[in-house]
């Protein structure tokens, strides 16, 4: 870290740092944080990247944790800031350009050059650190001063500096040379307005202690976050999570089909045996039982209440259509349809949704009511559910306080071979209101799915 | 002594054709000197298997590979009788009950040979999420103690620690138990900059300029919400096809015609083509 820091200071800021960490929700046992401890010693502390990265490998062991273990380390172990630009002899970081005076325009022009080139260049954070010390500082409350990335972001407006770039970036607009300049774009203007954001975090920390803007910056990693609260950013992150995970559950499912797995030859046994029968060796050959083809069955809820919800099992529904030979997907409002051909292999997963909600068939009044889905279900389609099906069910269970039809669902769940129930709302709202959670679950098992992580661990408990 | 340093392990790969970043040079440092377990996660074709024969390359260590799949089990991944030729001895021989545990009958898989190895020895343990839940068990006990109890044998310990490296595209989360005890490493999709360098590294003769190029283009690609984002393993292979085809320029065309060589998935092919603006391939 080059702070010069001391063997005592040094212990002290590891355990504030690990410390920290769990605070945040990283669960770093003891021994991780011994091994960390270990890795200390045998790096060179001054180099603030290997410092970084020997944490990391010894604490951070889900990339979900990453982001927020990041702005944790820059908290704890921030940057020599070197102060003073320009000076000595030499290129000047700066561009030549008096970065505590200069005009606004001038900035951009700066800021322009920067954008176009590497990220990585120490300049770029050089310069996002001089702009937060000339414009981040702003009157929080009467009498109260503080820092904040919004002020920074709005004098220098970097993302009206795209137009100008692509200018200088290429001779002519237009097909894949501007979607490439664009991309290259955008991702710097992001790295400036993290660069903007950490030094904002850094300044506070030294005014008002590091724990107390610790607690407040960091977001919970991807794989926690509320289904029902995600933000549009977040759910194409969540995307990502959803290949893996419908891969995994249809090889859940298809394991749990197979009866046994083949056992280790006992040998000592098989000898004794053979020799019992003259000593011919009996081959005993444990054929693996054929590993039936699951089928499975998915409704899932549609209406506004879930929709972020409702987008994301849409996705699992989609992506399990591609993993399954035998999968049917049914949505449903307060009526429901049959929208496996909508979500036929190798479509577009993003053209299916939408064409989903043009075309299907599952909204009468608008209002959901599971009630009347089942029986709709159970009229129309009832021959989907067969001893071979696994049927799965995604929806808030809240139906307006509308006759739930509780025996047709069991009289569905029954035929089935097995049953299953994910509510995306916390456990504690179940049965509040006209949630219906209990009396569902009384006929199909429900879980409690809010995020990535609990779906993760529903599928790992199938058995 | 594995490495003395992460620049030296820096140096070290990039002398085997393998270009690592911080990340990457700090792990692989800290696991040679800790004496602990390399986890490595990532999507596929990011280098995570070959990382591990690179620093057997870089060190003139002895490769082993355990290669994990569902189904493997204990007779597959650490040893078994050769019980055959047990049989066929005591058919032959009715008092060589007490012979036929012994070396002699005693079939080494990866993990009992890696322990044994008096060499130094690398032990990848690859796609370990495609193994089942039980053999994690194995290798926690395994990389626990290095060593291995056989019954008929007694316990063998590890003559010396091999440098392990296990691999996982995390279809599945692995036990908490097993991460503890592994150092962790995610290996992402590259920068730009250094999937360049990557490209020039181990696609020679190749135009700095196209692998400039290749490199930023593969990065819109990923940018895009595809179902299967481009590897870097697919960089690879695009510059190597674009080689081939003597091209000096990657235009609009020539991607249009050589995008099957990143994008599998026809669905991918389209969105990419709509998306960046291609004229559709017919
Ligand atoms: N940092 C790197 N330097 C040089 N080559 C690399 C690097 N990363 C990846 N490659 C190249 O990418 C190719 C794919 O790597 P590899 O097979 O190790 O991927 P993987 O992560 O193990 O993928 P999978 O999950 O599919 O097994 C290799 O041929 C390797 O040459
Ligand atoms: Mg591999």
């Amino acid at each position: 870290m080059g702070t010069g820091m001391t063997r005592e200071s040094l212990v002290d800021r590891h355990l504030g740092f690990v410390q920290a960490l769990r605070e945040a929700g990283l669960p770093v046992s003891l021994a991780e944080g011994l091994d960390a401890a270990g890795a200390l010693t045998l790096i060179d502390l001054a180099d603030r990247n290997t410092l970084r990265e020997a944490y990391a490998a010894t604490l951070v062991k889900r990339p979900s944790y990453r982001p927020g273990f990041d702005v944790l380390f820059d908290l704890w172990f921030p940057p020599v800031v070197s102060g003073s630009y320009g000076t000595g002899a030499g290129e000047r970081p700066d561009g030549g350009v008096d970065l505590e005076h200069a005009e606004v325009p001038e900035l951009r022009d700066r800021l322009a050059d920067l954008l176009a080139g590497d990220p990585d260049d120490p300049a770029f954070r050089e310069f996002a650190r001089a702009m937060v010390e000339r414009f981040g500082r702003v009157q929080a409350s009467a009498g109260r001063q503080s820092w904040f990335s919004f002020a920074v972001l709005r004098a220098l407006s970097p993302e009206t500096l795209t137009a100008r770039l692509l200018d200088r970036m290429l001779a002519e607009r237009g097909g894949l040379p501007e979607k490439i300049a664009r991309q290259q774009i955008s991702r710097n203007i992001t790295r400036f307005q993290d660069e903007v954001a950490t030094d904002v975090r850094r300044r506070i920390a030294e005014e008002s202690g590091v724990e107390k803007i610790a607690r407040s910056t960091v977001k919970p990693p991807i794989d926690r976050i509320d289904f029902l609260r995600v933000t549009k950013a977040e759910l194409a992150q969540l995307r990502r999570e959803v290949y893996p995970l419908a891969r995994r559950l249809a090889t859940r499912l298809t394991m749990r089909n197979k009866l046994g797995r083949r056992g280790r030859l006992d040998f000592r046994r098989t000898v004794r045996a053979s020799l019992s029968t003259g000593g011919v060796p009996l081959t005993t050959r444990l054929r693996p039982r054929r590993p039936h083809k699951p089928e499975l069955v998915v409704l899932c809820d549609a209406s506004d209440s879930v929709s972020t919800f409702s987008h994301f099992t849409l996705l699992l529904t989609f992506a399990l259509r591609e993993q399954f030979t035998k999968v049917r997907a049914f949505a449903f409002v307060d009526t429901v349809d049959e929208i496996t051909t909508m979500f036929a292999p190798g479509a577009d997963v993003i053209d299916a949704i939408t064409r989903m909600s043009q075309d299907a068939d599952i909204t009468r009044f608008g209002r959901t009511d599971y009630g009347n889905v089942f029986e709709r279900f159970a009229e129309r389609y009832a021959d989907a559910v067969g001893p071979k099906t696994s049927l799965l069910i995604l929806g808030d269970a809240r139906s307006n306080y509308q006759a739930p039809a509780l025996d047709t669902l069991k009289r569905l769940a029954g035929r089935a071979r097995h049953a299953y129930w994910l509510n995306p709302e916390p456990r504690a709202q179940w049965d509040t209101g006209d949630s219906v959670a209990t009396g569902y679950g009384s006929v199909v098992p429900m879980y409690e799915c809010r995020n990535v992580a609990q779906l993760a661990e529903f599928i790992e408990t199938l058995d | 002594m594995w490495f003395a340093s992460p620049d030296e392990v820096r140096e070290r790969l990039t002398a085997v054709d393998y270009l690592a970043d911080d990340g990457i040079t700090t792990s692989v440092f800290l696991a040679g000197a800790l004496g602990k377990p390399l986890l490595t996660e990532g999507p596929a074709g990011v280098g995570k298997t070959q990382l591990a024969k690179a620093v057997a390359a870089a060190t003139g260590a002895r490769l082993i590979r355990l290669q994990c799949y569902e189904g493997l089990d204990e007779a597959r991944a650490l040893y078994e009788w050769n019980y055959k030729k047990q049989l066929l001895r005591i058919q032959a021989d009715d008092d060589a009950w007490d012979d036929i545990f012994s070396e002699e009958f005693l079939l080494e898989r990866p993990l009992l040979k890696a322990i044994r190895s008096d060499e130094p020895t690398v032990l990848l343990i690859d796609e370990t999420d495609k193994a089942d839940v039980e053999v994690e068990g194995l290798l926690l006990e395994i990389l626990s103690d290095y060593q291995i109890t056989i019954p008929e044998l007694g316990t063998i310990a590890a003559a010396r620690r091999p440098y392990v490296v296990l691999t996982s595209n995390a279809t599945r989360e692995l036990s908490e138990a097993l991460k503890r005890r592994c150092l962790y490493l995610h290996l992402g999709y590259p920068t730009p900059e250094r999937e360049r360098d990557i490209v020039l590294a181990q696609v020679p003769g190749l135009p700095a300029s196209i692998a400039e190029q290749l490199a930023r283009t593969v990065a819109t690609l990923r940018a895009l919400e595809l179902k299967k984002s481009p590897s870097i393993a697919e960089t690879i292979d695009w510059a190597r096809t674009l080689l081939a085809l003597g091209r000096t320029e990657l235009d609009d065309a020539v991607i249009g015609r050589t995008l099957g060589v990143v994008l599998k998935h026809n669905s991918d092919q389209a969105r990419a083509a709509k998306e960046l603006g291609l004229a559709a391939r017919s």
